[in-house]
């Protein structure tokens, strides 16, 4: 009888030199999501296939509303679309309560289209074609204006629909992060957002009705919302008192990081990310340290990533092994940058999908793009992959199916586990049609020989 | 390839391997030895690779892309 054969390795033994922080964030493996095995999911929907738990993205919102809401009375959540924007996610969070907070006319018309009243959406973003703006204003929308010109050309809109609509004003402040993000709305130490405010209650077309921020995403540090927080009721305060009005909400926007470790940190997420509970604790707290309870405002968290990150994973296929000149093994898998863009700034968890036995090594992972900057994850620590092996790259739930793009290849499946263990496709593989259905060939291009 | 380097190697059975040259060692697991001893016996990589596929269960295409990355990876560490 034959042995059973083991891949040969050898290694060079490097005593004395250990990792710094002793945690391999690579290693491991799982032959399946949420009991399902890792074969279902590719047999059923091809590779690579992204896949996505209505358990868990229920579970995390409910955490997080059930937490805000517990510690203040008028705590409302509204999902930013352009995490993820699929329809079946959408609508697990309009089940769950959420309104639709959108930052563009083709996100607004998705969320009409999906059932959600135009009264139910927040309107954001620094760019609103005019004609946009007439809709939002007749249907009632939150719209948050972002700077002077915007002002005037909401102002023009409301005329044009003969209304005197509310609108609020996008803030940015200095709240002790680097880099501050002071591109987003009026800015407040300079009283330019005090100014807009002015200028808004001498419109006859427009007032005041709330104050909105995102002071920026991926924050590791909860105290920059306690600083948001105090900047903007003080903001809140000097104008219900200038102008003799009531705000009626405050938006603290999202920016809460999930469990993705950011290239060019040495700590896994496990210890540098803090629990979502403390970015709560920071908004909520706050609010009532400074707020006397007659007047609580509507106060709305746009909570994106943090809440569908770890509900999301990519299965992918090994294709190709390849060792590089510089003794570097590399593998290419059948998924790239293209639908991974926030493989940019995060360093997936890579795990294989069985027990594979030799030595680890680091290895380079790239897509299947015929480019040079298709690297899915420059540094993963693995045993020898034999061909087929199956990798789940994770966190994956956020930003990926928005800015996916097609190129070279079809877009894949995205598939539901729904609460109940079965499977759902939620977005079918594009074919041919998808791609080339808005292409036109003008006449005398239609005829070549070769 | 150089296989005269590989006579001046100490190779345990236990896989432990010592470069007595750079001061360096090695680990190599029992398919990584047996490479070894088939590389000192001067068997070419061709007949490594079918050798191996006697005496284990394995396919054509799995050792030879296997040989060919051992033999890499001694390349190097530059004992070949
Ligand atoms: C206005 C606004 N709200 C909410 C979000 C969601 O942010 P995050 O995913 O960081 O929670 C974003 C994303 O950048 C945003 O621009």
């Amino acid at each position: 009888m034959k042995k059973e054969y083991i891949k040969p390795y050898i290694k060079k033994q490097t005593a004395g030199i250990m990792n710094k922080f002793g945690v391999s964030y690579n290693k491991g493996h799982r032959e399946d999501i949420l009991g399902i095995p890792i074969g279902n999911f590719t047999d059923k929907f091809g590779s690579p296939v992204f896949v996505l738990s209505e358990k868990l993205i229920r579970e995390r919102y409910r955490k997080i509303y059930s937490h805000f809401s517990s510690k203040y009375p008028k705590a409302k959540m509204s999902w930013s679309y352009k995490t993820n924007y699929l329809d079946a996610v959408c609508s697990i969070m309009h089940q769950e309560g959420e309104t639709a907070e959108v930052v563009s006319d083709f996100e607004y018309q998705k969320a009409r289209r999906l059932g959600v009243p135009g009264n139910k959406i927040i309107y954001n973003g620094p760019y609103k074609p005019i004609e946009s703006l007439k809709v939002a204003f007749q249907e009632g929308a939150m719209v948050n204006l972002d700077n002077f010109d915007e002002l005037i050309k909401a102002e023009d809109a409301a005329k044009s629909i003969n209304k005197k609509v509310p609108v609020g004003i996008r803030v940015n402040m200095d709240t002790g992060v680097y880099p501050q993000w002071s591109r987003f709305g009026f800015n407040i130490e300079n009283n330019s957002a005090f100014n807009a405010v002015k200028r808004i209650q001498h419109s006859e077309n427009l007032y005041l009705e709330g104050i909105h921020c995102h002071i920026g995403t991926f924050m590791l540090d909860p105290n920059a919302y306690r600083e948001a927080v105090k900047k903007v009721v003080a903001l809140m305060r000097k104008i219900e008192i200038m102008f003799k009005i009531n705000i009626k909400y405050l938006d603290f926007g999202g920016g809460f990081p999930s469990m993705n470790k950011l290239k060019g940190t040495y700590l896994p997420p496990e210890v540098s990310v803090p629990p979502v509970e403390e970015f709560i604790d920071a908004v909520a707290d706050t609010l009532l340290e400074e707020l006397k309870p007659d007047e609580y405002p509507d106060v709305y968290l746009e909570t994106g990533r943090s809440i569908i990150d770890e509900a999301g994973w990519l299965i992918t296929s090994v294709d190709a092994v390849k060792r590089l000149p510089d003794g570097t093994k590399s593998y290419i898998i059948d998924a790239g940058v293209n639908l991974l863009y926030t493989s940019t700034w995060y360093n997936y968890k890579v795990e294989i999908d069985r027990e594979l036995h030799g030595a680890y090594e680091n290895s380079v992972i790239y897509g299947p793009l015929c480019m040079n900057i298709d690297v899915v994850v420059e540094s993963a620590f693995l045993p020898p992959l034999p061909i087929g092996t199956r990798l789940i790259l994770s966190p994956m739930g956020a930003y990926n199916v928005t800015q996916w793009m097609q190129f070279i290849r079809y877009r894949p499946a995205v598939a539901m586990i729904m609460e109940d263990g079965s499977l759902e496709e939620i977005r079918r593989p594009e074919t041919l049609d998808d791609v080339v259905g808005p292409e036109r060939i003008p006449e005398k291009l239609k005829k070549f020989e070769l | 390839m150089d296989r005269d380097k590989l006579s001046v190697l100490a190779i345990s059975d236990s896989g432990f391997i010592f470069d007595p040259v750079t001061g360096h060692s090695y680990t190599a697991n029992a398919t990584g030895l047996r490479i070894f001893e088939l590389l000192k016996e001067d068997k070419s990589e061709d007949e490594i690779k079918s050798i191996l596929m006697e005496e284990f269960e394995t396919t054509e295409d799995e050792v030879s892309v296997d040989v060919d990355d051992f033999i890499e990876n001694l390349k190097k560490y530059f004992l070949v």
